[in-house]
């Protein structure tokens, strides 16, 4: 192999290595580390000046206290379980709503198509937490759904929305909606009519030849879409501490509590770092599948 | 062994007490301004091997589309075995397609792919599997059964896409460009092979090309059809050999086309004068000919190239050889005639090249009989 293709294969893993691993590194470091009133808040850190003895102490003073301790209070774990039910949910939401929405634009004529990409990424041109805080304006109790649902009738009392988990389902389904449709419209755009035709042709329904050929074809995009929700939506911070109140419990949030109103950053880290692991584990079974099937395929 | 008796030749649209598989009445199909089909009458018979042929844009694929139900007529109905096919969608039609790209399902194997428009039938669980197997036999597939479309190659696929289509043995098989992604050779051997299934099968096929060729090959009967209208139904020799127009000549085959004015004769000739100082050129007398202006089509393969004058023919011209093609089996002469058209002349190259009796800037006399070609109105 000769240089110009080594630095070519070697500058992503340069990448990966400074901004994953090193801050990984780092924050692993002070999940094993205890709290202590200082700065920063924790012991012990490394102190090159004793020499060899100075490592030495810094290795021994590190231990699995703090994940000891996530498993003792249940409020971890709820956290946790609370956290990947509303990020399994909001991602299943998102995609019912997002699949039509990619299959219209996807059959939407061709000089169109341009038009309704502009319009799902729009929302990125406006920062993501005022948008978060117009949905404030649009839930609470004298927003404007529960006044026009007041006007029409509907309702004779308003409806509490504010503060509950469905707030932060409809936040995370909006928010992340668009990295749920341009995976599944690329697949679907790209998937030969045709196909419908023959199997049309071949004695199937409209809707039928939807579930045994479009659907199953733009399974890549259905999962590569549902990935990028419910990767974001397990750590979500920002939209469940706006919209969900004290009533919804999830994980980003007990970080930021640990992270900034405790300054216990050890337990705030070896929450990071279970964190990465569940979001680790699925995405790993994930490739071993794909390579499963390939391996079958050949 | 007997030899096998000679098949009485098969020309059901020549009978009258046969009745059509496929009626096409008054025809008008538009898109918006765009009128793709005009008014197009067509009767094709059962077990007819049915070419459409045109140039891209003529409307042979929105006829192909309109009989497997993807497009409905304008104006017009079309009836297939006698039931009239409006407002029927294509999963209710007894007629199946191949289509130009195969569309062959990509996530599914050649087995599944073939078995796809059966398990959608009310064939019943049992009998599938057998059904597959014999179309994997018929188009020589067995040892693919278990592959997906993009592990096999064009050839195979286009296989797959023939068996899939005839798994349901339908009554009216539509072809759309079956053989066009495929190269030259494999061509000419696929077209047999297609003609085989067809006899094997007695199923009515109908075929869209632009080739010519493939269309004289493979059909009983070949329409040429342009901007919409069809122009000529015929057998592929009687296109070849008694064109109704210069259209349908130009556009199959090689042709010399030679315009001037018409006088009619005796015995279905008609005298053609082109050029002055040059004797009329006599010949067969097209369909509804008229005095007047006319063209004078023949092929090269039809006019013979000599050294010396020939003797006790009507129609001689003399010319210098302005160009050869030379074609392996055949060499086409390009001759130019005294007032300078161009005249091409096919010869069989019967001895090898280096004795080969003409060359570039000889003096030679052209000669053809006086029923070889045709005289066409316009």
């Amino acid at each position: 192999m000769n240089l110009a293709r080594r630095t070519l294969i070697g500058i992503p893993y340069l990448w990966l290595l400074l901004l994953f691993l090193v801050p990984f590194g780092i924050i692993f470091k002070i999940s094993l580390s205890d709290y202590a009133v200082s700065i920063p808040p924790y012991t012990p850190t490394l102190d090159l000046s004793e020499g060899w003895q100075g490592i030495r102490d810094f290795f021994a003073a590190l231990d699995w206290e703090n994940y000891v301790f996530l498993t003792e209070d249940d409020l971890y774990w709820r956290a946790y379980l609370s956290s990947l039910k509303i990020a399994l949910i909001s991602t299943f939401l998102t995609l019912l709503v997002g699949y039509p929405i990619a299959y219209g634009m996807a059959k939407a004529a061709p000089e169109w198509r341009p038009m309704l990409m502009m319009l799902v990424i729009l929302p990125f041109w406006t920062s993501f937490l005022i948008r978060v805080y117009a949905w404030i304006g649009i839930l609470s109790t004298e927003g404007y759904l529960n006044q026009l649902l007041l006007w029409i009738g509907i309702i004779s009392d308003p409806l509490q929305i504010m503060n509950t988990p469905t707030a932060v389902y409809i936040g995370i389904v909006y928010t992340y909606l668009p990295f749920m449709i341009l995976p599944i419209y690329a697949t679907l755009e790209r998937m030969d009519d045709s196909l419908l035709e023959a199997a049309e042709d071949l004695g199937c329904s409209r809707l039928s030849a939807f579930w045994i050929i479009t659907l199953p074809l733009s399974r890549s995009g259905i999962i590569a879409g549902s990935f990028l929700v419910f990767i974001p939506a397990l750590g979500e911070f920002v939209i469940p501490s706006l919209l969900g109140g004290s009533s919804t419990l999830m994980i980003g949030k007990v970080l930021w509590e640990e992270f900034f109103s405790n300054r216990d950053w050890p337990v705030a880290s070896a929450v990071a770092i279970i964190l990465l692991l569940i979001l680790v584990i699925p995405i790993i079974l994930f490739q071993k599948n794909q390579e499963k099937n390939q391996e079958a395929d050949a | 062994m007997k030899p096998a008796a000679k098949p009485a030749e098969f020309a059901p649209w020549l009978d009258p007490n046969e009745t059509p598989l496929i009626r096409f009445d008054g025809v008008t199909k538009r898109f918006g301004d765009f009128t793709a089909i005009d008014d197009i009458d067509l009767k094709i018979y059962r077990k007819e091997f049915y070419a459409l042929l045109g140039p891209s844009g003529c409307g042979k694929t929105t006829l192909m589309r309109m009989l497997a139900g993807f497009e409905t007529p304008t104006e017009g109905t079309i009836t297939i075995g006698g039931q009239d096919m409006k407002g029927i969608p294509p999963n209710r039609r007894e007629v199946n397609m191949m289509f130009q790209s195969y569309a062959l399902f990509p996530h599914l194997s050649v087995w599944d792919n073939i078995a796809f428009g059966l398990k959608r039938s009310k064939m019943s669980k049992e009998e599938i599997p057998e059904r597959v197997k014999e179309m994997l036999r018929l188009t020589r597939l067995e040892k693919f059964a278990k592959r997906k479309p993009h592990q096999i190659s064009g050839g195979q696929r286009q296989r797959v896409a023939l068996a899939r289509s005839l798994a349901k043995a339908p009554k009216l098989l539509l072809l759309d460009e079956p053989l066009g992604a495929l190269d030259a050779k494999l061509r000419q051997q696929t077209q047999f092979e297609l003609m085989d299934i067809q006899e094997k099968t007695g199923t009515t096929f109908v075929i869209v090309t632009h080739d010519q060729e493939e269309a004289m090959t493979v059909a009983s009967r070949v329409a040429v059809m342009d901007n919409g209208k069809v122009i000529q139904v015929d057998t592929p020799a009687r296109i070849y050999e008694t064109p109704n127009s210069v259209y349908v000549a130009d556009f199959i085959g090689d042709v010399n086309l030679i315009t001037g004015n018409a006088t009619l004769k005796d015995e279905g000739l008609a005298a053609l004068s082109w050029a002055e100082g040059q004797p009329e050129i006599i010949g067969t007398a097209g369909e509804g000919l008229t005095a007047g202006n006319a063209t004078f089509v023949i092929r090269p393969e039809k006019v013979a190239i000599s050294a010396e004058r020939p003797e006790g023919m009507n129609n001689v011209v003399q010319g210098r050889i302005h160009d050869i093609a030379y074609l392996g089996n055949i060499s086409t002469y390009h001759v130019a005639l005294p007032d300078g058209t161009l005249m091409k002349a096919q010869a069989a190259n019967n001895r090898r090249l280096s004795r080969r009796s003409f060359t570039w800037e000889d003096e030679v006399w052209l000669s053809w009989t006086d029923t070889a070609g045709l005289v066409l109105a316009g």
